[in-house]
């Protein structure tokens, strides 16, 4: 009997090990755990006016919430992209850029210090998300058309995304000068939550819905599982992996919206930079193969949340200027080698050793 | 065997083409000069004119001064790293330019490309940044003396008679000589005063968003501050609207102060309006004294100094005008 509710145990315990979430969950909970016991008041929450007047939420993890959603949103079109192409995209920053030009260029009509805004905002973040959509489309037409290894095709646009974005704004630097427009990267009057955490809760229900109710996540497992098969089985793998980029290119033009919004300009060459890199390391930290094939898009997502904690985390920490980015480093090697699945079977296989011992010991 | 043959004289062919191509590439850039009618060749190399809105306004400032109808013929080459700029300069003195204009990424590294440049009788003139290398290196360097502006923006802080000075400290990409010389003046100012302390040290790398979170990061932490010191206005900007998010006062008469440079225009614009305190200029109009140096080297002329450090003023809140907005905004 005892040792029936054991073998239960145990094989939950396995159950959530094995679990994709698991390391995600786990880096969570171990930051919070570190930031509990050197401060508390890291997880307090306060009410504060702003100058604007109106009482908003603040604390370490209102931050977190907010400033992790542009990530998010581009974790769930990388973990797409990666599953079904078996690679990343590195022109995220740029194209990022590249978007946020376009939406400033609809929005000031091409005058860099317009009184006024010069088209409503939603058209401007839907020629956002046209333009986000054909940089996507541009990446995606290389690797599945031309079959280019994902990395150099999206290389190109890494490359050359940020002086387009100048180009499109004729190297000047707009200023959006309508108070609403800083809503999406800031509050609404009224609303105490950030209105970025809502933007990426309404992408995650997009994703979700689509997930539920579309062939999506079955037909980009296939294709990246093995394409020849999935194409004997009646799915055009070449289509999937174009659609892949191109989602990504809208999750791109929405994480643009949030940027450029912030502070209500662009500056082209320091914009998101960098971000594709933590988009990827969003999609590693879920445990998915960066080879493409199986995914789980919450881990990525909850990847992309814990990496905001930690950035969040070391700035609290004081951590200087020059070791910021070893820190990281050392934190990011940990995460990556226990979330890699060779690293969980040795894992297995010590549970396993350690699991006679104790029955002896019992 | 017979594919053997073939890529013998495949390699022979391909290695007769290769010397072919070396020895009409000379005969080609001896041209060249004749063709340019006497021109001036120019090389610049500057940053990334995207990097910010100095480097926009600088990229401007000598593209409109380097042209044809002034005698010369200009080539760009931009870049934010400083292996990038070299191999530029390498190419720069391939190409036989008679000038070699650099704004450094960094500060190091420069020695064996400018002996290169000497050697093939390529005259160098620094702007915008100094570098480490042996003065003889280089004919002149037309700079902004970034310690000087730093301790200008300090003593003005200074001159605030705050009570207690605790500063957020938001430093530029670490080694680049605008951080340095900004940086260093705070610095010996904090370790020289008791009432001065720095709250928060961090590079937010010229980036506005990351300026953003380091303020946040110290909001939420619940830290105390009444100084913003920013190395850039982007920055300032960043950690403004952090400010402004939770609610806390910053401007003439507020409670936090607020320190920017470079003198973007529409940082200016905040000052006129009181929202900043401080601004540092950092002029970015230096085609002119280059201008004038090649003038005189061409004439034979000696230069009576090595180093030409630009005029640069530090605005006040209070005291700003709208024509210094338009006239020193950039």
């Amino acid at each position: 009997m005892t040792k029936n509710s054991k073998g239960n145990a145990l094989g939950v315990i396995k159950a959530i090990a094995s679990n994709q979430l698991f390391i995600p969950i786990l880096a969570l909970v171990l930051l919070a755990v570190v930031n509990l016991i050197v401060d508390p008041s890291f997880f307090e929450i306060k009410d504060v006016t702003n100058n604007a007047g109106y009482l908003v939420k603040s604390g370490a993890l209102v931050t977190i919430l907010d400033y992790g959603s542009e990530l998010a949103i581009l974790a769930i079109g990388m973990t797409l992209v990666t599953a079904a192409s078996g690679g990343q995209d590195i022109s995220v920053g740029a194209t990022i850029a590249i978007a946020g030009s376009a939406m400033l260029r609809v929005l000031c009509g091409g005058n860099s210090r317009p009184d006024t805004i010069q088209a409503p905002i939603i058209v401007a973040f839907l020629v956002a998300c046209i333009v986000g959509m054909l940089c996507g489309a541009f990446n995606g037409m290389l690797v599945s058309i031309f079959k280019i290894q994902p990395m150099i095709a999206t290389l190109i646009l890494f490359t050359a995304g940020r002086s387009i974005a100048a180009w499109i704004n004729n190297n000047e630097l707009p200023i959006v000068p309508d108070p609403k427009f800083a809503y999406f990267g800031g509050f609404i009057p009224g609303i105490p939550i950030p209105t970025t955490v809502f933007i990426a809760a309404i992408c995650i229900i997009i994703i979700a819905l689509v997930l539920k109710f579309t062939n999506l996540g079955l037909y980009t497992q296939a294709v990246g599982i093995n394409e020849s098969s999935s194409r004997l089985n009646g799915i055009n793998p070449t289509f999937i992996k174009f659609l892949s980029f191109v989602i990504l290119g809208l999750c791109v033009a929405v994480a643009a919206l949030i940027k450029v919004s912030r502070l209500s300009t662009i500056n082209y060459s320091v914009i998101a930079k960098d971000i594709e890199m933590d988009a990827i390391l969003a999609v590693a930290l879920g445990g998915n193969a960066l080879s493409g094939g199986k995914f789980n898009i919450w881990a990525s997502i909850l990847g992309a949340y814990v990496i905001q904690f930690l950035t969040t985390t070391l700035y609290k920490f004081n951590v200087p200027s020059d070791a910021l980015a070893a820190y990281k480093a050392v934190v990011v090697i940990i995460l990556v080698v226990f979330s890699a699945p060779k690293a969980r079977e040795y894992m297995e296989m010590f549970v396993k050793k350690l699991n006679p011992g104790r029955k002896e010991a019992a | 065997m017979m594919k053997k043959v073939l890529a013998l004289l495949m390699a022979s062919a391909m290695t007769l083409g290769l010397v072919a191509c070396g020895s009409s590439a000379p005969a080609s850039s001896g041209s060249a000069p004749a063709a340019s009618g006497g021109k001036i060749k120019v090389g610049i190399i500057n940053n990334d004119p995207n990097e910010s809105g100095y480097r926009t306004a600088n990229d401007a400032d000598l593209k409109a001064k380097f042209t044809e109808a002034n005698g010369y013929e200009a080539k760009f080459a931009y870049s934010l790293k400083n292996d990038e700029q070299i191999a530029a300069a390498q190419t720069f003195i391939q190409d036989e330019v008679d000038y070699l204009l650099l704004s450094a990424a960094d500060t190091a590294g420069w020695d064996s490309v400018l002996k290169d440049a000497q050697a093939a009788g390529v005259k160098v003139i620094l702007f915008d940044r100094t570098i480490d290398a042996d003065p003889s290196l280089y004919e002149a360097s037309i700079v902004s003396d970034m310690a000087k502006e730093g301790q200008t923006a300090v003593d003005w802080l200074a001159s605030q008679n705050l009570p207690e000075y605790n500063v957020i400290h938001i430093q530029g990409v670490m080694g680049s000589a605008a951080q340095q010389g900004r940086s260093g003046a705070l610095d010996a100012k904090v370790a020289a005063e008791s009432n001065w302390n720095i709250v928060k040290q961090q590079t937010a790398e010229w980036n506005a968003e990351k300026a953003q979170q380091i303020v946040q990061s110290v909001i939420d932490a619940g830290t105390p501050f009444n100084v913003i010191y920013a190395e850039n206005d982007d920055m300032a900007k960043g950690a403004v609207a952090a400010l402004d998010a939770a609610g806390i006062s910053h401007g003439v008469g507020k409670d936090v102060v607020v320190m920017g440079f470079d003198c973007n225009k529409w940082a200016l614009e905040e000052l006129l309006a009181q929202n900043w305190n401080y601004d540092g200029q950092c002029n970015p109009f230096q085609s002119s004294y280059i201008d004038e140096i090649i003038k005189k080297l061409e004439a034979g002329e000696t230069l009576s100094q090595k180093t030409i450090i630009m005029d640069e003023k530090g605005f006040d809140a209070t005291t700003i005008t709208q024509d210094d907005v338009d006239n020193y905004g950039i």
